[in-house]
């Protein structure tokens, strides 16, 4: 796909997919919210920045990758996928339904420019470690990207990988740290501290980028200077507003894992058109 | 009698499908030794990745790895592997329909010393269930190399179960080709068929033997694929002899001697009778004392042999 590098646009395209997403989750009744809110910026970037990737052609090789290793986020996916073109926007509005490609969570069966199957929290980095040694193998130029919650990084597994990535320094591994500071059960910092971030990161060999998740300036030259940072695999830590967009969707732990009501959703539509 | 490791014919056949595909890479977790794996990474050591002690993240790469189109090999004992690692197995490896090969070492209590805590007595099971998920206990050393081409060649989920001990050697010599999927019947007779899996598959053919010397005729079947289990086979079986012995060095609930019951409770109820461990775990012991322990010898397999035949009447009583 060619890059689209203006902010102007971008922010238009990110606006256009907070209200398919609001939409979609209004129309399934149920899903994830604050989380898929949180991503859109970080992810309308890489797919319309970022990624080399064709959605006429899911499946040339040299392609980069996108894991979404928080799965329940799949709504924000989805909306960018069909706005990139791998489906039909129309088919969004049949998201959880059965027979429906876009299942509940991210899957790889079904869904083109879905790369591999998430929901289970924690499994994702390690997937992406596969993908990017094959690369390695191959001598592809893929660069491979993933996308992690704050709460997720409470998975052991999730270190497990950090520590194979910055031991086999994988530079071709991006993974980007939507940091919005809520989980289930509320805030990280109560549930499960998982702080200091950074440092953690860093002591398993990775390089560390820190940067307001919603600024697209910022979004941008990390992904670009991650590109340029060799020898280790590079996180971003993406500091983001868990419903953001919404003003009674954000920073409330409450709407993580519920959809908009009709009412929520005229109400959210209209905020967002005035915004 | 001679004796082979599963594991050496494991290494072996690895290093062998390595110089003939490029795409073969092999992953292990810090048992390479054990595992045989060794072999591999000694010759190709950029296509082997030591993990580390991270099963689930081996897992997890392996997948990453198939998705990238390698041909990923993960080894580790067998506990760990469809243990630790299951439910990354579950989701990143069998849902994602993912050609990736768990093949694990250590299945079952004949790791002996090491005791119940490294004795993967439900890995059978675990697998079973999974769909997607083909699985596979080789008999002897000569079926192992066949097993792991064969699965090389197929494009899916598979696990493969070995061992510690060597086993005695079956297929030397014979013009057997293993086929997933498909049982061999390794001794024919009419009395009573004796289906069994892994080391086991030789103590049916010494019972059989045994069984003979007293004017039983058993069938006997290497049932070296479990999952998907030979339904053929079985309902030709319980047609011919009327009744089946299943013979497992696993939990009699889950394994080889569950798939049986379900094929023949479903299409044609003959009497079964599951030989196995009975709802416990394996403890330390020198292999061959376990197996007394655990009543898996031959001699166990003719007393329930006979045992099964005495109450044949009875039984089809009951089902008739
Ligand atoms: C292994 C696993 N355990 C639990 C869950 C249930 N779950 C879904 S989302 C979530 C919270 C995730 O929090 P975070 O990673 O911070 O995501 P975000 O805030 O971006 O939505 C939990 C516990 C799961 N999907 N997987
Ligand atoms: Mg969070």
């Amino acid at each position: 796909m060619d890059f689209i590098r203006n902010i102007d646009c971008l922010r238009q395209i990110a606006r256009e997919v907070r209200k398919d997403i609001l939409t979609m989750l209004n129309k399934a009744g149920s899903g994830h919210t604050g989380g898929s809110l949180s991503a859109v910026e970080l992810l309308t970037a890489l797919f319309f920045a970022k990624l080399r990737h064709d959605p006429q052609k899911p499946c040339w090789k040299d392609r980069d990758r996108f894991i979404l290793s928080k799965g329940h986020a799949a709504p924000v996916l989805y909306a960018i996928l069909a706005r990139c073109g791998y489906f039909e926007r129309e088919e969004l509005l049949h998201l959880r339904e059965l027979g429906s490609r876009l299942q509940g969570h991210p899957d790889s069966k079904f869904t083109p420019g879905v790369e591999v199957p998430t929901g289970s929290l924690g499994q994702g980095l390690s997937m992406a470690n596969g993908i990017a040694l094959a690369a390695r193998l191959d001598g592809l130029s893929t660069r491979v990207y993933v996308l992690l919650g704050d709460g997720e990084v409470q998975e052991g597994q999730v270190w497990e990988a950090a520590m194979t990535a910055g031991h086999y320094k994988l530079d071709n591994v991006c993974a980007i740290l939507d940091n919005n500071g809520l989980q289930i059960d509320g805030w990280v910092k109560d549930v499960k501290n998982v702080e200091p971030l950074a440092p953690k990161w860093e002591a398993f060999g990775w390089a560390v980028l820190e940067i307001d998740g919603h600024n697209f300036g910022e979004i941008l030259s990390a992904l670009d200077k991650a590109e340029e940072i060799k020898g280790k695999p590079t996180i971003i830590i993406a500091h983001t507003v868990k419903g953001k967009g919404v003003s009674f969707f954000e920073n409330k732990a409450k709407y993580h894992g519920v959809a908009p009501t009709n009412e929520e959703l005229e109400r959210a539509l209209k905020e967002l058109e005035n915004a | 009698m001679k004796k082979a490791s599963l594991r050496e014919a494991y290494g072996r056949t690895l290093v062998e499908l390595g110089r003939e595909n490029k795409d073969i890479v092999v992953l292990d977790a810090d048992l390479s030794g054990s595992t045989k794996t060794q072999m591999f990474a000694k010759e190709f050591p950029e296509r082997f990745f030591n993990i580390g002690i991270a099963e689930q993240d081996m897992i997890g790469t392996a997948a990453g790895l198939a998705v990238a189109g390698k041909i990923p090999f993960a080894s580790t004992f067998a506990i760990f592997a469809t243990g630790r690692a299951w439910e990354q197995i579950r989701q990143s490896v069998a849902y994602a329909k993912l050609n990736v090969k768990i093949v694990a070492s250590h299945g079952g209590i004949t790791v002996g010393d090491d005791g119940g805590s490294h004795q993967a007595v439900e890995d059978v099971g675990l697998m079973r269930i999974l769909p997607n998920m083909t699985v596979i206990v080789p008999a002897d050393a000569i079926e192992m190399a066949q097993v792991i081409r064969t699965v090389a060649a197929y494009n899916g989920p598979v696990y493969v179960r070995s061992a510690r001990i060597d086993f005695p050697v079956i297929y030397e010599g014979t013009d057997y080709k293993f086929q997933i999927g498909k049982g061999n019947i390794l001794r024919e007779g009419n009395d009573i068929t004796i289906m069994a899996m892994g080391l086991m598959v030789h103590f049916a053919l010494e019972a059989a033997s045994l069984l003979s010397l007293q004017g039983i005729e058993s069938r006997v079947v290497n049932m070296s694929t479990i999952k998907p289990i030979d339904r053929q086979l079985i309902l030709n079986s319980a047609r011919k002899t009327g009744m089946i012995l299943t013979v497992e060095e696993h939990l009699v609930t889950g394994g080889l001697g569950s798939a049986v019951c379900e094929v023949v409770a479903e299409e044609y109820p003959v009497p079964v009778k599951r030989i196995g461990i009975k709802d416990r775990f394996g403890i330390s012991g020198k292999p061959d004392k376990l197996l007394s322990y655990f009543h898996l010898t031959p001699q166990d397999i003719v007393a329930e042999a006979k045992q099964l035949l005495n109450s044949k009447p009875r039984l089809l009583r009951a089902v008739g």
